[in-house]
């Protein structure tokens, strides 16, 4: 698996290759905490406003900008603040968090500690998938060592800043990576969603204001304090800013993680070329899923020729998102039928049940889809699959069933082949 | 106070029964405790129900109900929490609790045959548990290691870049 940087500097994967990158030490000398020192001489104000300038949009999925995110935690509240690390990486396609987590987990601190100093947070969570468990055991040495050199904890560096950290585990379940279920989650409860507003700014956990960012969200803090949010914006594009990582897995010679700068030119050169090429020289590339498997599915005549760039608008003209970067490429092997089948499984599986339309819907639809499997799919079962996807879109309480209705909607408009074929009556 | 609740095979159970513990796991659970604020113990729940999984194999009635009272939470609490999430078993299983994933990148990289092999080997469908008790398997959802497809969880630990053989390298290896 190939975990490299291509067309900028690595500034998210610097200490990928780099020997004992997961330590104190190894991460100082290679420029770590810096940032840090130089935000705890620095206004609440002036960060937030190098965030801002920076266009750093939320890296789980969103794509909220992080500077707004952090403005609208009240400066002046009574209760205790919270920032609370999403790392409950769970979306199809997408292990980019893993690799920062193993190997630098102490950006992710530094990045939180910038953020905790900005908002007046003085206590934060590390919220793990429960499957990451090496990672909390190495996230837990990170912060020991971080407390030892006085850079977590009480009184840091000198100052009368404090903020303690603690990791946290989920138990499985890909909804604790929606925010508000995180919080439920993290307060022991069943992971369902809130209703917002009131926003986690407002009322998060315990019902105090609450940050709630992504891994490579906080880890992309120290870089922009660093160099300045206006030049970070500019290894971008205007209105994304920075680099982005992108896992890609499925039908290429070389899988991996790869930082882009934002607007990367073009789709087709990066699968074609940079990951390597297609998996078997004789096959051809059939359909891409660019942003995890809660975006719409892409067929090769909306990449093959058609420079769709990476970022976030980019994206959304070339007829899909950016969500959380993952993308997952299929040959002509694969029958879309069969892998629109597959994720919705899983999000009937990983539906918290909280709400009638994505219990239901999802429900529904997979039985629809085992009907088809096992040979007796109707010439209606199309328009009934969008049907009942059009009832869980928008209609749900939280995004999943969006989620769960997006790779429906656009299989079946983007590859009407492969639905037809199962759904000749009689083998007519 | 004496109560009832429904287990997995909704068998209604007697739960008076309360599991007992080492004190060095007993000052392992409270030491999850300080991680969150006075009032809020109940946070520490999925944490403290990994433990008790751990030393008792799986999420049984005695075990919930230590929980309860240790968090000073309901017996019906404990049991809602625990009964969300899929890492929780609320049945014994197999000694190694191997987890294929499932979802498409692992399946469009030859996840089908992985689970195929595995389960022809020990003579169990997905879902069972081996006679002896040694190994259970199960298809799971997305574990991000796509990347690195087809690939499985035994326990907590990655099985990635699967073949055949390495995976009878890994059979072989589990004792």
């Amino acid at each position: 698996m190939e975990i490299k940087a291509i067309g900028c500097d690595p500034l998210q994967l610097k200490l990928m290759h780099v020997k004992d990158g997961h330590t104190l030490k190894v991460y100082e000398e290679h420029g770590g905490y810096k940032s840090l020192r130089k935000a705890m001489n620095m206004t609440s104000d002036e960060i937030i406003d190098e965030v801002k300038k920076s266009s750093l949009r939320g890296r789980g999925g969103a794509g909220f900008p992080t500077g707004m995110k952090w403005s609208f935690v009240p400066r002046d509240s009574p209760k205790p603040k919270y920032i609370v690390c999403n790392a409950d990486e769970s979306e199809p396609g997408t292990f980019k968090d893993r690799y920062l987590l193993e190997r630098d987990p102490h950006a992710l601190i530094e990045g939180m500690l910038i953020g905790a100093f900005a908002l007046g947070v003085e206590t934060c969570y590390i919220y793990f998938r429960g499957e990451y468990k090496y990672l909390i055991d190495i996230m837990d040495r990170a912060i020991e060592e971080a407390e030892a050199a006085n850079l977590v904890g009480e009184n840091i560096l000198g100052s009368d800043f404090t903020c303690n950290f603690y990791t946290h585990t989920g138990a499985g379940a890909y909804i604790c990576g929606e925010e508000t279920a995180l919080l439920s989650s993290l307060e022991g409860e069943r992971g369902h969603p809130r209703m917002k507003p009131p926003f986690p700014a407002v009322e998060g956990v315990y019902a105090c204001p609450t940050v709630v960012n992504n891994v490579e969200t906080l880890t992309a803090v120290p870089q922009i304090i660093e160099m300045g949010g206006e030049a970070w914006q500019q290894i971008g594009t205007e209105k994304s800013g920075g680099t982005k990582l992108w896992s890609v897995s499925g039908h290429v010679k070389k899988p991996g993680v790869y930082e882009l700068p934002m607007g990367y030119d073009d789709m087709e050169k990066f699968i074609l070329e940079d990951c390597g090429g297609m998996l078997r020289d004789d096959k051809k590339l059939k359909a891409v899923i660019p942003g995890g498997s809660s975006v719409y599915i892409m067929n090769a005549d909306q990449i093959i020729g058609k420079r769709v760039t990476l970022d976030f608008e980019g994206l959304v003209e070339g007829g899909s998102a950016v969500g959380s970067g993952g993308f997952i490429v299929m040959d002509e092997t694969v029958d879309v039928m069969d892998s629109t089948k597959n994720l919705t499984e899983f999000y009937k599986h990983e539906s918290c049940g909280w709400c009638t339309p994505c219990r239901e819907g999802t429900d529904w639809m997979v039985k629809i889809f085992n009907r088809i499997a096992a040979g007796g799919g109707r010439p209606e079962d199309a328009q009934l699959l969008l049907d009942i996807s059009d009832n869980i879109e928008g209609k749900s309480f939280c995004p999943l069933g969006d989620a769960a209705a997006w790779p429906i909607q656009s299989a079946v408009k983007r590859f009407p082949e492969d639905f037809k074929k199962h759904l000749l009556r009689d083998g007519q | 106070m004496a109560s009832v609740a429904t287990d997995y095979t909704n068998k209604v159970v007697k739960t008076d029964e309360i599991a007992e513990f080492s004190d060095e796991v007993v000052e392992e659970m409270r030491s999850h405790l300080g991680k969150y604020p006075e009032g809020r113990q109940r946070s520490a729940l999925i944490p403290l129900l990994f433990v008790i999984q751990r030393e008792r194999g799986y999420l049984d009635n005695p075990g919930i109900n230590f929980l309860a009272k240790f968090l000073d939470l309901e017996v019906t609490d404990v049991w809602e929490t625990a009964t969300f999430y899929s890492m929780f078993n609320l049945k014994k299983i197999g000694k190694h609790h191997i987890q294929v994933c499932k979802t498409l990148s692992c399946r469009i990289m030859g996840e089908p045959e992985i689970t195929g092999h595995i389960c022809d080997k020990l003579g169990i469908k997905p879902g069972e548990t081996t006679e002896d008790e040694k190994f259970t398997v199960t298809r799971v959802e997305c574990l991000g290691s796509c990347g690195t497809a087809p690939m499985l969880q035994v326990g907590f630990d990655y099985y990635e870049d699967l073949t055949i053989e390495k995976v009878d390298k890994m059979l072989d290896a589990l004792d």
